[in-house]
């Protein structure tokens, strides 16, 4: 899909923007070992752009992203520069204001539709209440707007669904629910963490697609998680690539697969069919993402990249512009892929 | 899983499982304290005759509900006070530790043994015999374990001797039903299957083979098993069905305290006390050991 | 729902049959001449006693005195009692409502703290509160209730005066037992003071007996609410915007409470074993006082009845228990 959308991030003021993150903390255990789980972050979405966050599992996207819905719980802690949301400040917001843009303004979807769904209450109780909290919508009305979601999810004999329970549902149908249940007060920003993962291979293409039209439609800020970059490659107008916590590339679209400007955005790349042709093979990366007890001094990628300088291993390189975006690594790859160094 | 009963020999890397398990139940710190408990209590039950300050039925007719030694009127003659008979109750319950303790030891083994066998048998013989153990283990389940105790007592009369057998059956299902439980899992595993192939008799299969796999809910259960049956029988003997007087038994002392509830407090407290802090003890280590043996089965804490 | 309930049949009736066995068996396994038992005389005239011996079937072999036995309790023909000469069945008829009464009472107690309890546990996992109502509910679980009965009389009745020793109501007042439900005949009764009198009478007995189940229920309730809390559902509902006690008490606890109710059907038979305890210690008069006292007056025809209805109720207790199991769980309700 070709972006007709184009953002320069540079300038973008925080008020403008519907999502802004400024260097992000998320910290879990306490004492001589607390473990970063995400450092320093920084993410800017626009009203009705579609921003991929990719990484491999342990990257930091999902709880990223928590931390912004103000789920991360009390062993956790979130500590950031900024995090607003269509310009009203999150950090100082009492828990009553936040919920109720939580849920109604910002929603989320997650991995497994299924477990998402409480067992225990009919899918049409589940989106009644949402309906009833931010909307205080209760009754016929609420029943005919619950009809008139499950429509828009595209969820065939819908009125028969509503008093179904979660195990009575496929997988793919519990995910239409859930995202029923996002849009319900049709947010400004929907969150959806790797909503096909747990899909088969059909329906993941289904509900792409119903997540892209219903963007489309109302014009909502998508923030897609997942590890399938190719999905980005389709939907996506930004993409921001995770490693260890920390953002170590960002990028408009078209920029990001023609051009990577990381090693690791480049590995990534690699690893899918259609990117890798032509293009000199590169080997997947050996290793895995650091954890709690073996974060490396220095670049967290430099373990594993197969650039590696003796200064990856002892400085930790800052997120630096780009042509059009930004990377984390001190020798940025060319145009033709290769390390600046030489 | 390995089981503690196994012993190997310490290697560098890999503890013992005795080790292994010690360092779990060690690290539990209420576990630990109640097994020091129960170990002083042992001690005290086996040395009764000697540390007793007196004979746990000898009247001091001089010295009826002498209050205990901290309490107004009391004196450091009877440290916990006398009862209603003058007798002194600090020597009362250090023997009856070793009636409770005793009929805790008996009853748990009259009932662990026939009980595992049972499972075992249960659990090799699935179609008829299991079915039939099993069911009869559903009746004695449907009335609860004080309930039955009660009625077997009722038959065989009261005592120290019955209340034993009346605790053996009673907790003889949860024995059979786990020991099955276990052993059905043990079956499907790949080591049983070859050793069933190398040729190991049934006999050699239950008890060498299968048996040490589950011996670890087994021993938890014993704990706890031990700890209510201390409990029944301090109900038995409350209820006048299980030891006699003067035998000095803590629910049969408290039956006869009742009469004392407005002028002697420390004849109802005492006994009460003992009974809480022995079942709170082996409850303690029930949990702890629960959690060192199995991970499976640790709770959420 | 239909294929569950005829499948707990399936193993209730054998266990109800075999309880039955158990009964009758109780009668033959006492020392001493049956006829002489099921009579409670010594020394009894030779013509007497053969009259007696047929009249109460024993002189039929055993299977044929078991299906007599068993024909009898499909008649609801118990047995009749030697001390009093009443019915089985109709005694304990007039006395299983006292029982009633202080199980739901004590059960109630226990619902209410123990669902609290677990839930302030869990929520506040790993700190002091969670300690402190932790070690509480195992010392109480630990309780011998006969004890924590006596401790409270002394406590509550004796020292702070505040409550009755014993029975059910003042004995100045005269309730026509209608439901045979104290709380509920003082109030048919009109008479303020005799509802205040009974709901003092009921208070200190249903706190002992409901102590135990309350412990039980609190650990469970804790567990299941740590396993409920972990899961994706209830990261859904905080998704929502919903208030934190509106996650906990809705979409929480009703999954928590599936292992609770299995648990609380347990502790059924608990409590009626508690009963026999506790309704000794308050001199209530239910049908644990009336079981140990027909066993101290070797009342046998009381005892072999009250045990088999005891395991009856319990029964049937438990069977309810799993119908309600299904009634909250939808996977067992809506199971294909």
């Amino acid at each position: 899909m070709p972006t007709t959308h184009t953002l320069d991030i540079a300038n973008a003021g925080g008020s403008s923007m519907l999502l802004d993150i400024k260097n992000l903390d998320v910290t879990f255990g306490a004492g001589d070992n607390p473990f970063r789980a995400v450092a320093g972050v920084d993410l800017q979405v626009a009203p009705g752009e579609i921003v991929g966050i990719v990484g491999e599992s342990g990257s930091g996207k999902s709880v990223t992203m928590l931390a912004a819905m103000g789920l991360i719980d009390a062993p956790g802690r979130v500590t950031a520069d900024r995090l607003s949301f269509a310009g009203r400040d999150l950090l100082t917001m009492k828990p009553r204001e936040k919920r109720a843009i939580v849920g109604a303004e910002i929603s989320m979807i997650f991995q497994d539709a299924q477990t998402s769904l409480n067992p225990a209450y009919a899918v049409g109780d589940q989106l009644l209440e949402t309906l009833a909290e931010h909307q205080n919508l209760k009754g016929a009305a609420a029943r005919a707007r619950v009809l008139e979601l499950l429509e828009q999810v595209e969820i065939p004999d819908a009125k028969s669904r509503l008093s179904a329970y979660p195990h009575q549902l496929s997988g793919g149908m519990s995910q239409r629910v859930m995202i029923a249940m996002a849009i319900a007060c049709n947010p400004k920003l929907l969150i959806a963490d790797e909503p096909t993962t747990a899909l088969d291979v059909t329906v993941q293409a289904q509900i792409m697609e119903l997540l892209v039209n219903l963007q489309r439609q109302n014009n909502m800020g998508l923030i897609l998680i997942t590890h399938d970059l190719a999905v980005v490659a389709e939907v996506a107008q930004r993409v921001v690539v995770m490693y260890a916590g920390e953002v170590v590339e960002q990028s408009p679209v078209p920029d990001i697969f023609n051009t990577p400007r990381h090693p690791y955005t480049q590995a990534l790349l690699c690893s899918i069919p259609e990117h890798s042709k032509g293009a000199e093979r590169l080997a997947t990366l050996s290793g895995v993402v650091p954890g709690r007890y073996d974060r490396p001094k220095g670049c967290l990628l430099s373990p594993r990249c197969p650039y590696v300088q003796p200064v990856c291993h002892n400085e930790h390189p800052l997120l630096e512009a780009t042509h059009r975006g930004s990377a984390r690594c001190f020798f940025a790859l060319d145009d033709a892929g290769r390390p600046s160094h030489g | 899983m390995n089981t503690p009963l196994q012993a190997t020999l310490p290697t560098p890397d890999f503890p013992s499982p005795l080790a292994e398990f010690w360092r779990g139940f060690a690290r539990n710190r209420g576990a630990s304290a109640a097994l020091a408990f129960m170990l002083l209590l042992a001690l005290a039950a086996l040395f009764a005759p000697w540390i007793a300050p007196y004979s746990p039925i000898e009247q001091y007719r001089d010295a009826l509900l002498t209050p205990p030694a901290w309490a107004e009127g009391g004196s450091w003659r009877f440290i916990l006070g006398s009862d209603e008979l003058g007798r002194d109750i600090l020597s009362r319950l250090l023997h009856g530790a070793r009636i409770s303790l005793w009929i805790g030891v008996v009853s748990v083994l009259c009932s662990m043994i026939p009980g595992v066998v049972l499972g075992l048998l249960a659990a090799f013989y699935p179609t008829r015999l299991g079915i039939l153990i099993m069911r009869l283990m559903d009746i004695m389940m449907a009335l609860p374990s004080l309930l039955l105790a009660v009625a077997i007592v009722a038959v065989l009369g009261p005592g120290l001797g019955n209340t034993m057998i009346a605790l053996a059956i009673v907790s003889l299902p949860s024995y059979v039903r786990l020991t099955r439980a276990s052993a059905m899992t043990e079956l499907t595993r790949d080591y049983v299957v070859a050793s069933r192939l190398a040729g190991a008799g049934t006999l050699r299969l239950m008890f060498n083979t299968v048996l040490p796999n589950c011996m670890a809910p087994i021993i938890v259960q014993a704990t706890l098993g031990f700890s209510s049956a201390i409990l029944d029988a301090a109900a038995l003997g409350f209820l006048g069905l299980g030891a006699q007087p003067p035998l000095p038994e803590w629910g049969t002392m408290l039956a006869a305290a009742r009469d004392y509830l407005e002028s002697a407090w420390w004849v109802v407290t005492m006994p009460g006390l003992t009974i809480v802090l022995t079942v709170l003890a082996l409850n303690l280590m029930g949990d702890g050991l629960r959690d060192a043996l199995d991970p499976r089965l640790k709770q959420n804490d | 729902m239909i294929q569950f309930l005829l499948k707990r049949l399936g193993v209730v009736i054998p266990t109800f049959l075999g309880i039955t066995v158990l009964a009758f068996a109780l009668i033959h396994v006492i020392p001493g001449d049956p006829v002489l038992v099921m009579l409670g005389e010594r020394n009894i005239d030779p013509t007497y006693y053969r009259e007696a011996m047929h009249r109460l079937g024993l002189d039929l072999p055993l299977w044929q005195q078991y299906l007599h036995y068993l024909g009898n309790l499909l008649q609801g023909d118990l047995g009749t009692s030697i001390k009093t000469n009443i019915p089985v069945l109709q005694e304990f008829l007039a006395l299983f409502p006292a029982t009633l009464e202080l199980s739901l009472a004590a059960m109630g107690f226990a619902l209410v703290f123990g669902l609290a309890a677990g839930i302030v546990a869990a929520v506040k996992r790993g700190t002091v509160v969670d300690h402190t109502v932790m070690g509480a509910a195992l010392t109480g679980y630990s309780m011998p209730i006969f004890w924590w009965g006596l401790i409270l009389i002394m406590v509550v009745s004796v020292h702070l005066g505040l409550t009755p020793v014993s029975g059910r109501i003042d004995i100045e007042y005269d309730i026509a037992p209608i439901t045979g439900l104290m709380l509920i005949d003082t109030l048919i009764s009109g008479e303020p003071g005799a509802f205040v009198s009974a709901l003092e009478h009921l208070i200190l007995p249903a706190i002992v007996l409901g102590t135990i189940p309350l412990a039980v229920i609190a650990r469970m309730t804790r567990s299941a609410m740590l396993e409920v809390l972990r899961e994706d559902y209830i990261r859904t509902a905080r998704a929502k915007g919903l208030s934190r006690s509106r996650v906990i008490l809705k979409h929480a606890l009703r999954n928590a409470l599936m292992p609770v109710v299995t648990v609380i059907g347990l502790q059924v038979g608990t409590m009626l074993a508690g009963a026999v305890l506790t309704e000794t210690i308050f001199s209530w008069p239910g049908i644990g006082k009336w079981l140990i006292d027909a066993i101290g007056a070797r009342d046998y025809p009381v005892v072999q009845g009250g045990i088999l209805l005891i395991a009856s109720m319990i029964i049937l207790v438990n069977l309810l228990v799993d119908l309600l199991y299904g009634v909250i769980n939808p996977r067992i309700r809506h199971a294909r």
